[in-house]
């Protein structure tokens, strides 16, 4: 037994606080832009305008929302299946304040304009260097808990949080090799058409380990915790895990379909595109199929509402990709709002509602309280950002072919049909359900965050006691 | 040899891999460490849900 008899709960439940203010402020950002498309007159300054505000939604509900919520879980679920608290707690700290910094630095450095361009890591070297430190420490608290663990295996949602923080290591490397010219200005190492591969093997499985491995890990702790039974079946488990990391490496060429890539080299990403339906499908079954026998518990559990439902659209939104990798129907989907809309059934469907369940799961057990304050405004919430993705991606879905069709569209004597412009004026209608659709979601996170507070204020934090494995205190 | 017959042996290698840990995760040896495994989140607390799984996990 360690001298530390606790878990180390409070570096979690920072992160788990911070990951709802964040979730706010990215949601926000999204809001905003998406009535900047619908009123370009919103567009007031150039801090605050699209192209810098862009990359700052993205970065606020990725790294920010998205990345608290993986440190948050992460933490959680080690510490408590390996039965041993953090390794490290100072750097565990450190990892909280640092990842902080760098949010704040790129809520800063974005809108002032300073950005390195490439998508998902424009932040410039300096922050980069922060990052790289921040992750090395990550790595080493995650690591070295479950080195110290006190049981023998190591179990499979540790699997996934691991596959991710190397992952992502690497990626964050490989891609944020840059040569500085000034304090705020850098060139990336690779030059034409490598630079783009490099950004897009870096862009995908960003995609992929980020947002698909570390929140997989999620869902194998907190799906079955909250159904009450063990994963279905824990060898799909193994499989698909293996399956993931074999395939994502050679997907990314598919966000370069019809470019100055090799040909070959674009088919080859269409095809491991394909492939990957396989081993997401494992997971999305396998963590459906963890309730079996236990669906009436959807009828009033609003965290396993949240849980499933987001598997529901990690199957949507993993069939829709592989399809859209297809160089034949990405030359329909390729620059439309499709992209933009199954983006969106990933984040908010899939990513957003998995971290959504798991923080409502983890808020009352920090603060020592049987469950959050309000369930009714739970489900609420539920009902609010599950109609507010439907009309989201529904809206973006229709735009996509739309664009697609008409930018495609030719006279009998080879003009085109219609002016770029045309398809902008027939968009309107659908960026303003989009935008009702981003506000739904943005209102559930404020119900979520009210909730939050409500549940935590005048509640104690609490640090679970450390407990031995089942088989020696048995 | 040419760099390009190493590249294709890797990716033998790394299909070849892949198939073995198919085979090795179906094994039946595995099986006992596996349900061990599963029961990771509920050798802790909240004792009916976890008393409740404990039992599916060994029948199963």
């Amino acid at each position: 037994m360690d001298n530390q008899a606790t878990y180390n709960y409070k570096v979690v439940r920072q992160f788990a606080v911070m990951t709802v203010i964040w979730g706010v402020v990215g949601m926000l950002v999204g809001v905003i832009i998406a009535a900047q498309l619908v009123w370009p007159a919103l567009n007031l300054h150039e801090f605050l305008s699209y192209g810098r505000l862009r990359p700052l939604h993205t970065n606020a509900v990725i790294f920010a929302f998205g990345g608290c919520a993986l440190f948050a879980t992460s933490y959680y679920v080690v510490q408590r299946t390996c039965h041993t608290p953090l390794f490290a707690p100072g750097l565990a700290a450190f990892t909280f304040w640092g990842w902080q910094l760098v949010i704040l630095l790129a809520a800063l450095s974005l809108p002032l304009g300073f950005t390195s361009g490439k998508e998902y890591a424009e932040l410039e070297w300096p922050i980069d260097i922060l990052i790289t430190l921040v992750w090395v420490a990550y790595a080493v608290v995650f690591f070295g808990t479950i080195m110290k663990r006190k049981v023998p295996h190591i179990y499979v949602a540790n699997w996934f949080f691991g596959g991710f923080i190397l992952t992502v290591a690497i990626l964050h490397l490989v891609n944020s090799c840059e040569i500085p010219v000034t304090l705020t200005k850098s060139y990336s190492c690779y030059a034409g058409v490598q630079d783009a591969m490099v950004q897009w093997w870096y862009g995908h499985n960003a995609v992929g380990f980020f947002l698909t491995a570390g929140f997989l890990g999620m869902m194998y702790y907190f799906v079955p915790k909250q159904a009450g039974r063990p994963v279905y079946s824990y060898r799909l488990s193994v499989v698909h895990f293996w399956a993931l990391i074999f395939t994502y490496m050679w997907a990314g060429p598919h966000h370069l379909h019809y470019t100055a890539l090799p040909d070959w080299t674009q088919s080859l990403g269409m095809l491991f595109s394909l492939i990957l339906l396989a081993p997401s499908w494992g997971g999305m079954i396998n963590g459906i199929m963890t309730l079996s026998g236990a669906w009436h518990k959807l009828r009033d559990d609003p965290i396993l509402k949240f849980l499933i439902t987001s598997l529901s659209f990690y199957g949507m939104s993993t069939f829709e990709g592989p399809m859209m990798s297809i160089k034949t129907v990405n030359a329909l989907s390729h620059y439309t709002d499709w992209t933009v809309g199954h983006v969106h059934s990933g984040a908010l469907g899939w990513v957003a509602f998995i971290s959504i369940g798991s923080i409502y799961y983890l808020i009352p057990r920090l603060f020592g309280k049987e469950q959050m304050h309000s369930i009714r405004l739970m489900n609420m919430h539920f009902w609010i950002a599950t109609i507010g993705v439907v009309l989201y991606i529904a809206s973006m879905w229709i735009a996509g072919v739309m664009q697609g069709l008409m930018w495609r569209a030719t006279n009998p004597d080879g003009t085109l049909t219609y002016a770029f412009v045309e398809s902008v004026k027939e968009t309107y209608p659908y960026w303003m359900i989009r935008l009702l659709g981003g506000l739904m979601f943005l209102v559930g996170m404020l119900l979520m965050t009210w909730n939050m507070f409500k549940t935590i204020a005048g509640a104690k934090p609490y640090d679970a006691p450390v407990l031995a494995p089942a088989g020696q205190h048995a | 040899m040419d760099l390009n017959d190493l590249r294709s042996l890797v990716t033998v290698l790394a299909f070849a891999t892949f198939v073995g840990i198919v085979l090795w995760a179906w094994s039946g040896r595995r099986r006992g460490a596996f349900d061990e495994a599963a029961q990771l989140p509920f050798t802790e607390d909240e004792a009916p849900a976890a008393a409740g799984a404990r039992k599916q996990g060994k029948t199963s």
